[in-house]
């Protein structure tokens, strides 16, 4: 780990590479949680690839015990993601997958083994990058609000992340961060969980929106999509006037766009000031 | 006991919509997570000690036979008998013979998670013998003619006003007019009934919580004293106990002890952890007069030496089901057999099968928390991940499932395909919801849209967007645009 | 009972699972046997590593933590007002069962003549006893009684309030050193006594609502003598 106190080390060291690893659920559904990444990585001093030759970290069938094909999806990874310095992903779970779970799905593969435990090795959670390894002190940003924060289980238990999104927010102007008593409790997503036991996800989920409303705060954040999808889903249905965003939107200063399930995106904004 | 895991799910709907249960079980989520969660700051070695007891467990485990060989001779030596027993039906065998010919009449029992795995009070009670459980909380649920929900709390969805109503229908000798609103009133009248059946009763029964190869003792931890009740007042005492129990030494079961009342119910140390070594000695003025040990298989030596070893260390602390947010949703008799949460998560499929229990290591989030508070350090999320695996490659998977990942699998390893159909998609969808930016139904979805909206894609992909943006795909892109 | 092939198919299966077609044998075997023999300690716990007045210290703190009441004596002659005073705290009938132990039978109860006091076992009547202890560990504020002709196992469970006498220097700091002591004093068939009762606290029950309640099964009231020696 770099010394997170010392951001002017950054300069001293060539610009590392990092391949994006979008995720399917912001790929499909909230591109902006991307360009966010994309965004925050170039201002840690990262040069920033999105290999075409992406689609899912396999985590679906992986978690449903179907190995084979989330081998088959798994695999494709390796190819995409060679030769970048890093691999980063705007979510706790699609992370951990990468790091942890994919070097045992190919634990007994002679060919592919190792190269799912290098690919494993340099891939990092988006937040955790940022403190962890790039030593970014803080972000500058603005948002006008209070906040409350949900660690995504994954990102939370098998990676660690906690403090790394808090300490970003800091440096947020306007932003007042109000913690979530049971910020480590799962909302209920689980991924394939929240359709095959719905009425569980749903209390779960209950619990979690009503404890959000308790804290005050007009906005949620959190670090993964899929618990996003989750927690916002719910409290629209409850009609509670609460937004939810993806940490990485508020901290590229993203947080004047459409929160979650409200309409109005402008998909333009990404696409002028083309870079080529 | 009567299985009903394979109806998990209607279990649990049943019971979330059970407000009774649903208030116990809002009592219960914030008194042993906080409880535990003192006792493990108040502890700086805490975590230390988790690796060694893992560790302890560990060793013993890779030498079982050894430990057991070394136990049951020291047993023996203090005057014991040791019985071993492959499956259930053996061990109730036992303890049908002894009961026979000790000529007894009534039992009573100390709590045992073991004696419910083998049915032992109903194959007792067809036998005609007067069973007992004396820990409050399984006198509960016998009058109420219910299973345990928990492993240490086994009344743990019982609310204090049924308890109140259940010994105005069980105690029908005592005054009807008494006053049974303070949990003390209801303590000390279940004190009173079951006082004369430890006196009355031959056979007293418990489990182990350790079972110690160097002296040839076995151990419970308990917090009322019923278990020493139970096995110091009749004549015979029966320990009924699983084989991977064995540590090898005092030493060791106070290393673990250490974590055990911690992570169960916050306390340090409980009230009372009876080492118990053989019969009454000649000059001792109590105590039973037959030691007998009862080693049960049913189905642990088939986990050694599996993915599913590392099951075998569980000290049956109850962490995992305290801070699992499935069960404490559903409560302990939803999962439909002796053992819930994620422990019974992983020990259903072991002991009945993944035909029967296959549905409970599906129902988890894999949010790891019960991982993270085992004392024994036992990946429980991989286990059950484990048991999904075999679930699948047994052909048990529902159907649709099966069906959803061969397309979700054919298309995804293809990403040339995978950005077509995607496009297409989101494409139709993000048109559709762009007005409202959510959807309030959707058709395939309702499982999700049953209880909460879906928020509306925004039409394109990223991975579209970025080729419109002309942005980076590779490392030789990212040099060219440095060398520009 | 059970039928001998029980015993070899479960050793069976379970050397099978370890690669072996018989017991552990050679240098594996004694390494086991040493391991046995030497009993490793594992990591004590600071709080469990006091010494001297502070480990008596710690003792009577955690004791009361966990509701036991506990009183400094420094002779046994005290020991007959210490008991009057705690029945009549307590509104209790003036009637002791004792323990056989000769410490306990050395104490002279000439000024308290109304007290009755019994000897041995008992079987349920009785509602105050008072018992010897064989050691005190200042961990947990747990108390260690050995089982045997002098010590009733059914003192320390059926009375109502349950008062221990024990020796400021019978006072250890971990588990381990307790049954270092226990072992130190083993008979010569090395077996321990029949029960060994760690006791931390009075009974208590969170069986309903996950309330604690005191006095469920056994003693409601623990109350300690430690006594200067």
């Amino acid at each position: 780990m770099v010394d997170t106190q010392a951001p002017e080390k950054l300069a001293d060291k060539p610009p590392v590479t990092v391949g994006l690893f979008v995720t399917c659920l912001v790929d499909l559904f909230r591109p902006r949680i991307g360009f966010a990444a994309v965004e925050l990585l170039e201002r840690a001093g990262c040069r920033v690839a999105v290999p075409k030759a992406q689609t899912c970290c396999g985590q679906p069938a992986y978690n449903s015990g179907d190995n084979a094909h989330a081998r088959a999806v798994a695999a494709t990874l390796l190819d995409a993601f060679d030769g970048f310095d890093y691999v980063v992903a705007p979510s706790g779970s699609c992370a951990g997958m990468i790091r942890d779970h994919i070097p045992e799905l190919f634990a007994d593969d002679p060919v592919l083994a190792d190269r799912a435990v290098a690919l494993g090795r340099k891939t990092y959670e988006l937040t955790s990058f940022l403190v962890d390894v790039m030593g970014m002190p803080t972000a500058i940003a603005r948002y006008q609000g209070t906040v409350t924060y949900h660690d995504s289980c994954s990102g939370l238990r098998e990676l660690g992340v906690k403090d790394q999104p808090r300490r970003l927010l800091k440096g947020v102007d306007g932003l007042t961060l109000t913690e979530l008593p049971s910020a480590e409790i799962c909302c209920g997503f689980g991924g394939t969980f929240c359709v095959k036991y719905p009425e569980i996800s749903n209390k779960m989920v209950s619990e979690k929106t009503a404890a959000i409303a308790d804290t005050g705060a007009d906005t949620l954040l959190a670090g993964d999509l899929g618990c996003l999808l989750n927690m916002a889903g719910k409290m629209s249905r409850e009609s509670r006037p609460i937004r939810a965003f993806h940490v990485a939107e508020i901290l590229a200063g993203m947080g004047d766009g459409p929160a979650i399930g409200e309409a109005g995106e402008d998909l333009s904004a990404f696409t002028d000031g083309q870079k080529g | 006991m009567q299985t009903t895991s394979q109806n998990f799910k209607a279990n649990s709907i049943k019971a979330l919509a059970d407000p009774n249960l649903q208030q116990a079980l809002g009592k219960m989520k914030v008194g042993f997570v906080e409880k535990r969660a003192k006792a493990r700051d108040a502890l700086p070695e805490f975590d230390a000690l988790r690796d060694q007891a893992r560790d302890i467990k560990n060793h013993t485990l890779a030498n079982i036979d050894y430990y057991l060989e070394t136990y049951e001779a020291a047993v023996q030596k203090s005057g014991g008998v040791v019985h071993w027993a492959r499956n259930a039906a053996e061990a109730r065998q036992v303890v049908l013979d002894i009961c026979a010919q000790e000529k007894a009449k009534s039992v009573t029992k100390g709590k045992s998670m073991v004696s419910e795995e083998i049915a032992l009070n109903e194959a007792l009670e067809a036998a005609g013998y007067e069973v007992v459980e004396t820990d409050l909380g399984e006198y509960i649920i016998q009058i109420r003619g219910e299973s345990p929900s928990h492993i240490i709390a086994p009344a743990v969805h019982v609310l204090k006003e049924q308890v109140a109503d259940d010994f105005r229908r069980k105690h029908l000798h005592l005054d009807p007019k008494r006053s049974l609103v303070e949990r003390k009133d209801l303590i000390s009248e279940a004190r009173g009934v079951l006082r004369q059946k430890y006196l009355d009763s031959d056979v007293g029964i418990t489990g182990a919580n350790f079972l110690i190869a160097e002296t040839g003792t076995s151990v419970i931890v308990t917090n009322e004293g019923n278990g020493d009740l139970t096995q110091t007042l009749p004549r015979v005492h029966i320990v009924i106990a699983s084989l991977e129990k064995i540590v090898p030494t005092l030493d060791d079961a106070s290393a673990i002890l250490r974590v055990l009342a911690r992570s169960a119910t916050g306390q340090e140390f409980s009230s009372y952890t009876t080492f118990s070594t053989g019969s009454k000695r000649d000059a001792d003025p109590d105590g039973p007069e037959a030691y007998h040990v009862i080693l049960l298989d049913n189905g642990r030596t088939d986990m050694l030496g599996t993915e599913f070893e590392d099951m075998l260390r569980c000290i049956r602390c109850g962490a995992c089901m305290n801070h699992c947010p499935v069960y404490g949703s559903v409560g302990g008799h939803a999962y439909g057999w002796v053992y819930p949460g994620p422990m019974g998560a992983v020990l259903t499929p072991s002991f009945i099968g993944v035909a029967d229990g296959g549905h409970l290591p599906n129902a988890s989030t894999f949010c790891g928390r019960c991982q993270d508070v085992c004392p024994m350090r036992i990946p429980l999320p991989k286990m059950m991940r484990a048991y999904r695996r075999k679930e699948y490659e047994a052909g048990l998977a529902p159907p649709a499932m099966r069906f959803g990942m061969d397309i979700w699998g054919f298309v995804a390893k293809r990403p040339g395909l995978y950005r077509l159909a995607t496009r297409l998609a989101m494409g139709v969808l993000g048109w559709r919801g762009r007005r409202q930016g959510r959807f309030k139904s959707l058709p395939l979805a309702s499982g999700w849209t049953d209880h909460r909206d879906m928020a509306a894609p925004s039409g394109k992909t990223f991975q579209d967007l970025w080729d419109q943006r002309h942005g980076a795909r590779t490392t030789k892109d990212l040099e060219r645009e440095a060398a520009q | 009972m059970s039928p001998p092939s029980s015993r070899d198919e479960i050793l069976g299966k379970i050397r099978a699972a370890r690669g072996r077609s018989g017991p552990v044998t050679g240098a594996e075997r004694e390494r086991l046997e040493a391991r046995l023999k030497s009993r490793p300690r594992g990591i004590i716990p600071q709080k469990a590593r006091n010494t001297g007045a502070a480990l008596v210290q710690d003792f009577i703190t955690r004791a009361r933590a966990v509701e036991a009441t506990v009183q400094d004596i420094s002779s046994l002659s005290e020991v007959p007002d210490a008991v009057a005073q705690y029945l009549a705290d307590h509104n209790l009938p003036a009637a002791v069962k004792m323990a056989p132990h000769a410490d306990l039978a050395q104490i002279d109860w000439s000024q308290r003549p109304t007290l009755t006091l019994s000897e041995g076992r008992s079987f349920g009547q009785d509602k105050v006893s008072l018992t010897r202890a064989f050691a005190g560990i200042a961990e947990t504020g747990t108390l260690m009684l050995l089982a045997g002709p002098d010590a009733p196992t059914t003192l320390n469970f059926l009375p109502e309030h349950h008062i221990v006498i024990l020796k400021r220097s019978e006072i250890v700091g971990a588990y381990e050193d307790a049954w270092d002591a226990v072992r130190d004093r083993l008979g010569p068939d090395g077996l321990l006594t029949r029960v060994v009762n760690m006791i931390t606290g009075p009974s208590r029950t969170g069986d309903i609502e996950q309330t604690i309640e005191l006095g469920a099964h056994g003693p409601l009231g623990l109350h300690i003598l430690v006594l200067a020696d």
